[in-house]
């Protein structure tokens, strides 16, 4: 893809991957750092948590009327409900995307982040270009993305500069009205939950 | 601080060029994986906080901050929290031999990760304190340039927008990077493109931000 971050981390070995080996037996050494913690840390992120609870969250909300305004009065609880909590989601918000309103969630300070329903960012996401732009020029860097919205559209830009973490729920796609939450699911990628895209449609497929 | 990594409105920084969703890997390398997971395992030692981490990032020097990765950017942040925070010594640091055991240190162990994240830890802060603010009230961001940390982003500083929502008392980041534990009063704060950006912005854009009541001053 040319992606112009991957050269600076994706050849290994390099001075970064000694550096960090380096420092990890060091920890070790002096009795900082369990290493199984670590491969138990890595696994958690790399294979447990990540955007499908989002998915599940949105798609419950989508199916479930009471459920969509328990999650807009009480996003933490009413995620908890499903098992999804903890570590940069302790305060969570949700916010409702409608025909006259798009939310999107950036950090511009840092990369936070609700974890425990997208799982860790993407590169973009934490990378300058993103951060310095989004709370400037929303659509121009939505458009980047493919994702075109009506000019008399308002967008939210939610910059997460404290410890709340915001859960963006597309819209609905037409064409669905019979679809189970499971097979809803299916369409809500992460990149809607940031709100840099819409809900994949029936016909785009599903996920 | 104003430094490289306060990047609201800068300019130059180039595409977005978003990797596929489908396709890009939680980690791109496996030192990524390890610099992670040592900056959450250390960081479980309890000998500095999430503010407090973020500041370490941030003070690197602007020209590194935007050159590096963002794992980097973790790693150099995490070798200053190290150093400073007395568990590793500058010479072990570069020296990678360690001159001594860690002493009194409650290391995080693989069986308790699952619960230490279920569990998290909770911003807020249980104490009564009457809001300056409510909704609907306009306020200014003051114009401060701290040379320690802070959570009022400059693109924002001096700017009028609305209180909308009052979030409860929260731990005020920009006391608790500096080892203070303070409860303020948190809002969220929403402002328009044109205030913010003047004849460059859009006023059907709008921008929330999560400001503390001393961010904040009334309009």
């Amino acid at each position: 893809m040319g992606h112009s971050h991957d050269h600076d981390h994706t050849d290994p070995p390099n001075d970064l991957e000694l550096r960090v080996k380096a420092l990890e037996s060091l920890l070790v050494e002096k009795g900082l750092v369990d290493p199984a913690a670590l491969d138990a840390l890595i696994d958690t992120y790399e294979h447990k948590v990540g955007p499908r609870n989002g998915a599940k969250v949105v798609a419950k909300a989508w199916s479930e009327p009471d459920y969509k305004a328990w999650l807009l009065e009480d996003a933490t609880e009413a995620i908890a409900s499903l098992g999804f909590t903890g570590r940069q989601g302790e305060h969570m918000m949700a916010v409702e995307n409608t025909p006259s309103l798009h939310n999107v969630v950036v950090c511009t300070l840092c990369s936070c982040y609700p974890w425990p329903v997208l799982g860790l960012p993407p590169v973009w996401y934490k990378a300058a270009p993103y951060r310095s732009r989004v709370v400037a020029d929303p659509r121009g860097v939505l458009r980047e993305f493919g994702t075109e919205l009506p000019e008399d559209m308002k967008v939210r830009v939610w910059d997460s500069t404290a410890e709340m973490r915001y859960l963006v729920m597309p819209m609905r796609p037409d064409g669905t009205e019979d679809w189970t939450a499971g097979r809803l699911e299916t369409l809500v990628t992460r990149n809607s939950m940031i709100g840099v895209e819409v809900a994949s449609s029936p016909e785009a497929g599903e996920s | 601080m104003n430094g490289g990594h306060d990047l609201g409105g800068m300019h130059g920084l180039g595409p977005i060029d978003p990797e596929p969703e489908r396709e890009e890997p939680v980690f791109h390398a496996e030192w990524e994986r390890r610099a992670f997971a040592l900056n959450l395992a250390t960081g479980f030692l309890g000998k500095w906080n999430i503010d407090q981490g973020r500041h370490a990032r941030e003070r690197q020097h602007p020209a590194d901050y935007l050159r590096n990765s963002y794992y980097e950017n973790w790693l150099a942040g995490l070798e200053t929290l190290l150093v400073e925070s007395g568990l590793v010594s500058e010479e072990e640091l570069h020296t990678a031999m360690p001159l001594g055991k860690a002493e009194d240190v409650r290391v995080l162990e693989a069986k308790n990760v699952e619960a230490a994240l279920a569990k998290g830890g909770p911003a807020t802060v249980d104490i009564q304190l009457e809001p300056r603010f409510g909704p609907g009230d306009n306020v200014r961001v003051v114009n401060i340039h701290p040379d320690g940390h802070t959570r009022a982003p400059r693109y924002a500083r001096g700017k009028i927008g609305t209180v909308e929502l009052d979030q409860g008392v929260h731990i005020f980041a920009d006391k608790n990077a500096h080892g203070t534990k303070e409860g303020q009063r948190l809002y969220s704060v929403q402002f328009d493109g044109s205030e913010l950006w003047g004849a460059d912005g859009n006023s059907l854009d709008l921008v929330r931000i999560d400001l503390w009541e001393p961010h904040l001053e009334p309009v």
